[in-house]
């Protein structure tokens, strides 16, 4: 399987690759890792005259944990995220779902920046940006401005990025509380059938805040702020949880594919949001 | 859009290859290398059979261009071997009948070999979660493991045995 051709540009610096963006309009297009572009460019299913590596950017890259804010450069990697242990002390969910992202040698190659700006539905981090309520640095031929992740995702590879714009930098207030990632999928490297991202904050034995988002189960991350509310103010028991799992069934909107029947993700999706707020609360 | 020089630096020999800029890196290796350990699998980027070193990480080589591993160094299996004779992981793979058909062995050694610069003493778990990026279809995995298991045994005794 070869991609049609094109011509390869790997420029030094945002402004460097922002000037190929212009010159070449759609005609260009950014690469990270190259996980979920490559295949696409082999199948022919993506046409992309002028490829963008942005491998060589150093703005790019790097984890920082300062003052309990997080920033992590967009083409830093899975692996980089899953071995940096400052990231892991600041928010350990970051590391339990990035381990549960594609294979070894996907997370080796395979960014965060990629993962989040692709915009497939299937890919585990845009939700748990939304759970952790992240922020999206764009940068653009008029400069820089800031999205939060929950207003980023519009429709299935959709997103408020412009093709103009390269997505650079993620941060994040460290989150406070107990934390959970939990997936369901059908082998190694297969995406969700369901994912569920939880961080739950406890104050006097009960749920003082809660941030709920879900993965795969529409055409955009689902940040469901009813089945967070579901919880506060509760012990976090068997009642709260089901009605936090009520609350997450209306917001989802899953459809029938080869990981099975609407009913069935449903039935997934509450078993896995479930176990995440256990974990979570065993943690918080 | 024709052909461009790069670099590669492959099992210690610097290279200057000229590439399209669409010719994957496998057959980069294979057909103008001359390498034929990194195997073509799936080609979707599954299978883990193509799987080389890059630059210390484990890579599948049918899932990236040879012009984003210009200035690279790789190993590929060929680059395995000591002068001595076989890398102890290929000796544990005998040993242990870690193949059958043979096809994923390259692949499969070649990652293994990461995962013990980056974990020398893994358990039995950490080994099948490190090479769940590499498909076999004949062993049932096994005594794949154990042979990646033996090897780490192995080179940890030769290791204290240095010191």
């Amino acid at each position: 399987m070869i991609p049609s051709e094109f011509e390869y540009h790997r420029p030094g610096s945002i402004a460097a690759a922002l000037a190929v963006l212009e010159e070449h309009g759609d005609d260009a297009r950014v690469m990270a890792g190259g996980h979920s572009l490559i295949p696409m460019m082999k199948l022919r299913m993506a046409d992309v005259p002028h490829l963008i590596d942005l491998q060589s950017i150093d703005e790019l890259k790097g984890i920082s944990v300062e003052g309990g804010k997080v920033t992590i450069g967009a083409m830093t990697t899975q692996h980089e995220l899953i071995t940096n242990d400052a990231l892991a002390a600041a928010a350990p969910i970051m590391r339990e779902a990035a381990l549960l992202i594609a294979d070894p040698q996907v997370r080796y190659m395979g960014t965060i920046g990629g993962n989040v700006a692709n915009g497939d539905p299937g890919n585990d981090m845009p939700g748990l940006m939304q759970c952790l309520d992240a922020t999206f640095s764009l940068h653009g031929p008029d400069g820089t401005r800031e999205v939060q992740a929950r207003d980023f995702y519009e429709a299935a590879y959709m997103t408020d990025r412009e093709d103009d714009e390269i997505l650079t930098r993620i941060s994040f207030a460290a989150p406070k509380g107990g934390q959970a990632y939990e997936k369901q999928k059908r082998k190694i490297g297969d995406y969700a059938t369901a994912a569920a991202a939880v961080i739950i904050e406890k104050a006097s034995g009960k749920v003082a805040s809660a941030s709920i988002a879900m993965t795969n189960l529409s055409d955009t991350p689902v940040f469901s702020e009813a089945a967070g509310s579901a919880l506060v103010g509760s012990d976090c028991g068997s009642d709260a949880m089901s009605n936090a799992v009520s609350a997450m069934l209306g917001d989802i909107d899953p459809t029938e594919d080869n990981r099975g029947p609407v009913e069935f993700k449903k039935h997934v999706a509450g078993v896995i949001l479930r176990r995440a707020i256990e974990r979570a609360w065993s943690r918080a | 859009m024709g052909k461009q020089i790069i670099t590669l630096t492959v099992n210690g020999e610097k290279h200057e290859v000229a590439a399209e800029p669409r010719e994957l890196l496998v057959h980069t290796l294979r057909e103008t290398l001359n390498l034929r350990g990194p195997h073509v699998g799936c080609e979707t980027s599954h299978c883990g059979a193509c799987t080389v070193d890059i630059d210390g990480k484990s890579v599948k080589s049918c899932t990236m261009f040879a012009a984003q591993a210009d200035g690279a160094e790789i190993t590929t299996i060929e680059g395995i071997a000591t002068p001595d004779g076989m890398h102890v992981l290929q000796e544990m793979f005998r040993e242990h009948h870690g193949l059958q058909c043979g096809y994923c062995t390259p692949g499969m050694i070649t990652r293994a070999y990461r995962l013990l610069q980056e974990n020398p003493n893994p358990t039995e778990e950490e080994v099948r979660f490190g090479i769940a990026g590499n498909l076999c279809r004949c062993t049932g995995y096994q005594n794949i493991v154990k042979a990646i298991l033996a090897a780490a045994a192995e080179m940890n005794a030769a290791r204290e045995a240095a010191q």
